[in-house]
């Protein structure tokens, strides 16, 4: 049966090309993949003891990067959703999780929301340096009591004169030592349940904005993770994001277009993984043949391919429905599920493939381990992934 | 997390590419034949161990048998994709067996007439077999060889004007009822690869029997035989391509015969799901219902790029295998998931052993496994 194949050319490209990328996307992902390798991945080691400078944003600013799907008028490169993509599956190239993550933050998860719901005046003040990489942002919405489930946000925000004033913590928050504006979810109406939310923009240096701790953590060491304080916060009405008491139906919104981009990090991060397992794999001998000649190594790397491009093609083709207008909540959180367990596999097995060599610092597999188990848990856990895809069958 | 419903409003779905608009008339079409039809008479079939030959003769009327090939032989003169939507569909049927005793006709036994046969083969078997007159099957494992097929001992010794085979197959799928079997034989003492060749045996032939019908754990609707082959004379003009280089047409249907496996897993997945989610509500098996639905999205995905790229005409080894692989065993593991929710559910039973030959049949889980390595180099 091998020998069968063996009749026909086999094809070892690790990609193939997709109905939903044209030859300007694939331009686009040299230009970007160039960057990530000259300009970042040198870094990688550096950065994951000291986190990356901030001047990664002004560079990719430059570079027209942090604006790849917004409107030219605002200094973004106008171009479609795939783009986010695109970047996403490239940044894995920093070898650079936290790195990855700090921008995916800025790029689709902090800046969405304002061009989305912004007021004119708020895209100029914001969005457009944001874009330029001279603002950086982040998004508030875990607090210390409050994860997964959105509903039991409790900091406040309370109308005063012409006013809000808010007062809380967030904690969690990616960028949050070094951002310059905040998105945040409050409570303005504690009796209205999920009509009660609104989003603020906040300067994150305007009086009683506290950062208070930079957390440690199991990855991700590239990037800053703030516990944040809110005490007595005067903001102007204009400061208001989006519709009162909508608050909680812009961050579902945003939660979406996050959740799949992070499954495209996820897809790209294990075929990164996966290809360098692959190369170990057959420079490193044992028992005087290399280690992916071994049957129970070569499954494993079979195994993994499959799931690989499985969590792809759900990635891929969920993105197609929402470039199309769909508003496909449940293929989302599929595709989110799916690619997380699949990369956190996938990324173990790297490891125990890469035995010893595996566990040691230096070969890279045990720091993108440990970066790769945070997809299980952030932009919601799996188990409220499953919950929202059994809820959307109504049960 | 119990977020209310209104969230933004969304666009009509459309179908997934490849297919469009076209296929999905053509998914109405034999949707509406195959509930009315076939999926009345599934657990009668299956409790007989058999469906009727006369189900061949009705979907010939329909031109369902015969939909990606020429209208010269009296094909609808589609493409892959329609056998593709007609996979799909016939996963709605409620027997495994039935679906893979007419997929046996349609997606492995008459391929390889359709596309290596003369004129004269092609008017003699396709013809007659889209027509469903006549009833195809594949015979290629035996007794001796699986998933290896290289082992074949079949031997057809050469002889004036035709051949006169000696041998035995086994697992034949539509074996006791077929009217012809398109067989690989060996052609030269040694066989292997380069000694395989393909000879089209029938029916009334000398020396060709049907030596059991086998019973098996599912697709009990389906008659799976024994064939014994005793100095059975077959004409020259028998002879399927080229002599020797039948090897090149076994694995020439290889990929498809694999993504017609997969798209009957992914419609089995949805068929089990679409049952367990009329029958169960409230929020006890959420998350067991999730699990098989994200079993199911991701095989339809990758299932569906593989398609795409075959139906383009490039070399998808790579995908179809995949896709093979993970939809088999997702198939199995979504069916066992449901008979558990359903608390031992009969029908969601049959699929459960229907779907356990996935992982076997058309290449084990093991040999995919092996090709995807190969494939990667190692």
């Amino acid at each position: 049966m091998a020998t069968a194949d063996a009749l026909l050319k086999p094809d070892h490209g690790a990609h193939r090309k997709h109905f939903i990328f044209t030859e300007e996307h694939h331009q686009l992902r040299e230009s970007i993949h160039s960057f990530v390798t000259k300009e970042l991945a040198p870094h990688a080691d550096e950065w994951e003891e000291t986190t990356f400078p901030d001047s990664v944003f002004t560079r990719m600013g430059e570079l027209g990067f942090l604006g790849l799907s917004y409107p030219e008028e605002y200094g973004g490169q106008g171009g479609d959703y795939y783009c986010n993509l695109v970047l996403a599956e490239e940044m894995v190239h920093s070898n650079c999780g936290g790195l990855a993550m700090g921008v995916a933050v800025h790029t689709d998860m902090a800046t969405p929301p304002v061009h989305l719901f912004g007021t004119e005046e708020q895209k100029q003040q914001y969005l457009v340096p944001a874009i330029r990489g001279e603002k950086i942002s982040c998004l508030g919405i875990t607090e210390p009591d409050a994860g997964s489930d959105v509903s039991g946000i409790k900091t406040r925000a309370v109308r005063d004169g012409g006013d809000w004033v808010i007062n809380g913590s967030k904690t969690y928050i990616t960028n949050g030592h070094r951002a310059d504006f905040i998105v945040l979810v409050t409570k303005t109406d504690p009796d209205a349940g999920y009509d009660g939310f609104t989003l603020f923009l906040v300067d994150m240096d305007a009086p009683g904005v506290i950062r208070e701790k930079k957390l440690e953590k199991l990855g991700m060491h590239a990037s800053d993770t703030a516990l944040l304080a809110f005490q007595d916060v005067r903001v102007p009405a204009e400061a208001q994001l989006g519709q009162e008491g909508k608050g909680f139906y812009h961050i579902m919104w945003e939660l979406q277009g996050e959740r799949l981009i992070g499954a495209a990090g996820c897809v790209a991060g294990a075929q990164k993984c996966f290809d360098k397992t692959l190369q170990y794999a057959g420079e490193r001998t044992a028992f005087g043949r290399p280690i992916g000649r071994f049957q129970a190594i070569r499954h494993k790397f079979a195994d993994m391919a499959t799931k690989i491009e499985a969590g792809r093609q759900m990635v891929y083709t969920t993105a197609w429905r929402f470039a199309n207008g769909e508003y496909p909540v449940r293929e989302i959180s599929m595709a989110k599920l799916y690619t997380a367990r699949m990369a956190c596999e996938v990324i173990d097995e790297c490891l125990q493939i890469h035995g010893g060599a595996g566990y040691m610092k230096e070969y890279g597999i045990e720091r993108a381990w440990r970066d790769m188990r945070l997809n299980r848990i952030g932009a919601g856990t799996d188990e409220v992934m499953l919950d929202v895809i059994g809820r959307s069958y109504g049960l | 997390m119990g977020a209310p419903a209104s969230l933004p409003e969304a666009a009509s779905r459309r179908p997934l590419p490849p297919f469009g608009e076209a296929h999905e008339q053509l998914r109405a079409e034999i949707r509406s034949f195959v509930t009315e039809e076939l999926r009345p008479h599934a657990a009668e079939w299956e409790e007989a161990r058999w469906f009727p030959n006369e189900v061949f003769g009705r979907m010939g009327e329909l031109g369902l048998l015969g939909l990606k090939y020429p209208a010269e032989y009296g094909g609808r003169g589609g493409g892959y994709l329609d056998d593709a939507v007609l996979s799909e569909e016939l996963g709605r049927c409620g027997s495994g067996g039935l679906a893979a005793g007419i997929g046996a006709h349609i997606g492995i036994a008459t391929p390889p007439v359709w596309k290596f046969g003369t004129d004269d083969q092609k008017q003699r078997f396709l013809a007659s077999a889209i027509r469903g007159d006549r009833i195809a099957a594949l015979g290629i494992t035996e007794p001796g060889a699986g998933s290896d097929v290289a082992g074949i001992r079949t031997y057809a010794r050469k002889v004036d004007g035709g051949y006169v085979v000696n041998g035995s197959k086994t697992y034949i799928t539509n074996g006791v009822r077929a009217d012809f079997v398109v067989t690989a034989v060996k052609t030269t003492e040694d066989g292997g690869h380069r000694g395989l060749s393909f000879l089209i045996l029938e029916r009334e032939m000398d020396g060709f029997e049907t030596s059991k019908k086998l019973e098996k754990l599912g697709w009990h609707a389906s008659d799976t035989g024994e064939l014994a082959f005793s100095d059975v004379f077959v004409p020259e003009e028998n002879l399927l391509g080229e002599e020797n280089r039948g090897f090149y047409l076994i694995v020439a249907n290889f990929q498809w015969e694999r993504l017609l496996m997969a798209l009957g897993a992914v419609a089995s997945m949805e068929v089990v799901l679409e049952r367990v989610l009329a029958a169960k509500s409230g929020s006890r098996w959420r998350h067991a219902v999730a699990e098989m639905a994200v079993k199911h999205e991701a095989s339809r995905c990758l299932t569906y790029h593989a398609l795409r790229l075959f139906d383009a005409g490039h070399d998808a080894i790579r995908e179809v295998t995949e896709a093979k692989l993970l939809s088999q065993r997702y198939a199995f593991e979504v069916a066992e998931t449901a008979f558990r929710v359903l608390d031992g559910d009969l029908e969601i039973g049959r699929a459960m052993r229907d779907t356990r030959l996935g992982p076997i049949g058309g290449g084990t889980d093991e040999v995919m496994k092996e090709i995807l390595a190969k494939q990667l180099g190692l």
